[in-house]
């Protein structure tokens, strides 16, 4: 590397909360015209940091540098007009209006009388699109497009301001293949014109891609920064995490046990059809498919929160009805929603409330909850999972993804449940706790549990399951034992091809 | 170590910040005016919170649950006009009177938790066009007339109103009593740990297995019982009422409740700190007829009382006065 004169630099950045040193003296240095990422497992300060540089958190210590100037960020609007631009994960626009008035939102281009000039806003909106080749014009009203495009309205608003850095926070979560194409060149293109990207994602094949060097955090503190060539994706995860990664297939059957639930054409409205399958105990049955082929319903379904138009649900061989999430609660169903903050958690309560909420009407003494039975439960399931916190008193809204989603996980465990479903059980969530998970799904079979995963990442579905029903557009293509299944013949199943035909 | 301290000393203010703001308004005033903190003009200020206080209990639980009730004022009308009305009727008198009042109230309570709970209507709309259509109930029964009672002399009814026991006015005591169990089964039992579910993220709490539906109905449930008790304290405390005898009581309740830090959003607040936040209101309306002030001024002084507490609690939350985003 030549000697630029760094775009960003931060120095030293110490910033705790309350029971946690969320950032440890971190230091970054973002030169111009390079991609940077910045790994880390969830929990390790990336976002943190990113609040500390827009200015919504102040640091105890360290300082922010912008061209070698100290600066004090008071908020993400100082920080634009430093030329410190973010694209969220979470798209902020305003839906009901158009591009163009997203994308100059506060700053309309006015005539006399303080009019907004409409022609001005129209013409300088469409520069700028030009500039990302995209499909849609200034007039677009953006609710209407998908979510990528809503993703480069994202990036047009910050090609209004000479932008020195911009910092990009997992901006492919959901893009398509396609659309990734797309946002790479905007990326290349904003590098050439010497602008320093800072690029945040779990995702290795796209670090390896794109950037040229990679800082990684580590529960805070600063691991490091390497030059992309000169490592490869385990060398990262070896800095993230500290340890080797199990990426193999699932191999290991358990001994099964009695057919746990069946379906039998079970149908619902015109979200699946005519579905049957069946999940003994100690098996894992994955179901994958993209989105809106009926996976989820299904989930939901068996979980008393959709009533089907036609078909059975068996248990021990018994049809049983289950109208509501507490009749599937008393039949031993448990269901791990998709949506870890909307479904799984009341964010303001305490860990322990959350984990025993199913069972709060068991646990007590006389009239009362009983608190040491309370306690009991979170303390075991914490050491069962190695949930981190600083205590059950700790809201679980202050914890990271991964520990939140081990919350989830060890409400419904401490159930008992006889047929255990896991929706998307790692969303959002870091490596290391991700192959946590999938460890802790195999033991559960192990130990007898019937379990149902419900996922859209294909190596998931590989690694823990003992079948894999692939559905396409509501409907079952096929169930794989795993011995038979690979990318290929799965890729084809969901895609709705089936052996060479089109079902 | 001594650091160490001093952090736990501002988070423990900052946690309880209304409680440290009512001892220095109560330290202030009384350094200010010595009657104030009298204890003549204590307890008359704890008397005279009493009602708002009951109906407040209950509107702590409604919130909690996360939704609102702009009735309980107009409702308390309903249930003070029924309460006297029925006692001066020779078919049921007081014995009767009260428990039919009761069963009244209550079932209107049902009707709004039904019509919040089950159907999931917005409880500001719900709670609001109630508001007008309980006023109307109530001149309806009462043809527009106060109601009184005519030979006060003759009955025990005033005891819940005007009675002591151990030197103690009763409607403290209720208040207390109520407080009490309201704060034993909001914090002790699994009914209250649903509704701060409920309240906190209602969907959840679905996917938790905890009938949404039915928890909500229960909290309107509670506030109407609350309704009812308070108005029996107000019929009976003055033997008599008007059919506005409630009138804009829903306001100052709710200032109460979210002066005690509950908040408007659900999923947090205590019966503890609702108390406090009906003490509060007390003796800033006290004060300031101490100040000479005229009584109408507390109507404006309510709002102003309601702004500032929804400001402090969203300051602390932010950790700043204002919005950096304007």
């Amino acid at each position: 590397m030549t000697e630029k004169t760094p775009v960003l630099r931060l120095e030293g950045i110490v910033k705790t909360f309350p029971g946690v040193r969320a950032l440890d003296g971190v230091s970054l240095t973002l030169l111009p015209g390079e991609v940077h990422a910045l790994m880390g497992e969830n929990g390790a300060g990336k976002s943190t940091l990113m609040k500390v540089l827009g200015g919504i958190y102040q640091p105890d210590e360290g300082q922010i540098i912008v061209d070698e100037q100290p600066v004090v960020m008071s908020g993400p609007l100082e920080a634009k007009a430093k030329g410190i631009v973010f694209i969220h994960q979470e798209l902020s626009l305003a839906t009901e209006l158009s591009v163009a008035e997203n994308i100059y939102l506060g700053e309309l281009p006015r005539k006399r009388f303080g009019l907004v000039d409409w022609a001005q806003l129209e013409a300088n909106t469409n520069k700028i699109l030009k500039k990302l080749n995209v499909g849609f014009n200034a007039k677009t009203r953006v609710g209407s497009l998908s979510i990528a495009n809503q993703q480069m309205v994202e990036i047009a608003r910050a090609l209004t301001v000479d932008a020195k850095a911009v910092i990009f926070d997992e901006p492919t979560a959901s893009l398509t293949d396609a659309e990734k194409v797309v946002l790479f060149e905007v990326i290349a293109d904003l590098q050439s014109q010497g602008v320093g990207i800072a690029y945040i994602s779990h995702r290795m094949e796209e670090i390896f891609k794109i950037t040229d060097r990679i800082s990684v955090l580590r529960d805070g503190q600063y691991q490091g920064t390497v030059n992309t060539a000169d490592t490869d994706e385990e060398g990262v995860t070896q800095m993230m995490i500290g340890r080797k990664l199990d990426l193999s297939r699932n191999e290991s059957h358990h001994e099964l046990g009695e057919v746990a639930i069946e379906v039998r054409g079970l149908s619902c409205g015109n979200l699946y059809h005519d579905v049957s399958f069946e999940v003994r105990r100690g098996e894992v049955v994955g179901f994958y498919g993209l989105v809106g082929a009926g996976r989820t319903e299904i989930a939901e379904t068996l979980f008393g929160l959709r009533n089907p138009s036609a078909g059975t649900i068996l248990m021990n061989g018994e049809e049983v009805t289950i109208q509501s999430p507490a009749d599937a609660i008393a039949r031993g169903i448990s269901l791990v929603p998709e949506d870890r903050k909307g479904q799984g958690l009341v964010l303001g309560m305490n860990c322990r409330d959350n984990m025993t909420l199913p069972q709060v009407g068991d646990l007590t003494a006389g009239p009362f909850v009983s608190d040491g039975a309370e306690v009991a439960i979170f303390d075991q399931y914490r050491d069962k999972l190695d949930i981190r916190t600083p205590g059950w008193r700790q809201t679980v809204g202050n914890l990271s993804g991964g520990n939140q989603q081990k919350i989830v996980i060890g409400k419904w465990l401490s159930m008992h449940p006889n047929v255990l479903i896991v929706d998307e059980p790692t969303r959002g969530i870091d490596v290391g706790s991700k192959s946590e998970i999938h460890n802790l799904i195999r033991e559960l079979a192990a130990q007898g549990y019937a379990v149902i995963v419900v996922s859209s990442e294909m190596p998931e579905v590989l690694h823990v399951s003992d079948r894999i029903v692939a559905m396409y557009m509501g409907r079952i293509i096929r169930t794989f034992t795993s011995e038979e299944v690979t990318e290929d013949n799965l890729i084809q199943a969901i895609s709705g091809i089936e052996g060479g035909k089109v079902a | 170590m001594a650091e160490k301290n001093l952090d736990a000393v501002g988070r423990f203010l900052a946690r309880q910040g209304i409680l440290v703001a009512f001892v220095l308004f109560m330290v202030g005033f009384s350094l200010w005016n010595p009657r104030f903190i009298d204890i003549d003009n204590v307890f008359g200020v704890i008397r005279s919170s009493a009602i708002l206080g009951v109906m407040a209990l209950g509107v702590t639980f409604v919130v909690i649950g996360g939704n609102l009730d702009l009735s309980v004022g107009s409702l308390m009308s309903f249930s003070a006009i029924v309460v006297l009305d029925l006692h001066e009727n020779p078919a049921f008198g007081p014995f009767l009177a009260i428990p039919v009042m009761f069963a009244m109230t209550m079932a209107i309570g049902a009707l709004i938790g039904f019509l919040v709970g089950y159907l999931r209507l917005n409880s500001l709309i719900v709670t609001l066009g109630m508001l007008s259509a309980i006023h109307g109930l109530t001149l309806t029964w009462s043809g527009g007339q106060n109601m009184d009672i005519a030979n006060q002399d003759a009955t025990w009814f005033g005891v819940f109103g005007r009675g002591t026991a151990l030197g103690i006015p009763i409607p403290v005591l209720i208040f207390g009593l109520l407080a009490a169990v309201l704060a034993i089964l909001l914090a002790k039992t699994p009914f209250g740990r649903k509704v701060y579910a409920v309240g906190g993220n209602g969907t959840a709490a679905t996917f938790s297995g905890i009938p949404r539906a039915r928890v909500v109905f229960f909290t309107y449930l509670i506030s109407s019982f609350c309704v009812a008790t308070a108005g029996l304290i107000q019929a009976s405390r003055t033997m008599g009422a008007q059919n506005t005898v409630g009138q804009g009581m829903e306001l100052e309740v709710l200032a109460a409740v979210i002066l005690g830090g509950a908040s408007l959003l659900g999923g947090s607040g205590t019966v503890f700190k609702t108390v406090i936040g009906v003490l509060i209101l007390g003796f800033i309306q006290n004060g300031l007829l101490l100040a000479g002030l005229q009584f109408y001024v507390q109507f404006v002084v309510t709002w102003v009382i309601i702004i500032l507490a929804v400001w402090l609690d969203i300051a602390t939350k932010r950790g700043k006065l204002w919005s950096a985003i304007a």
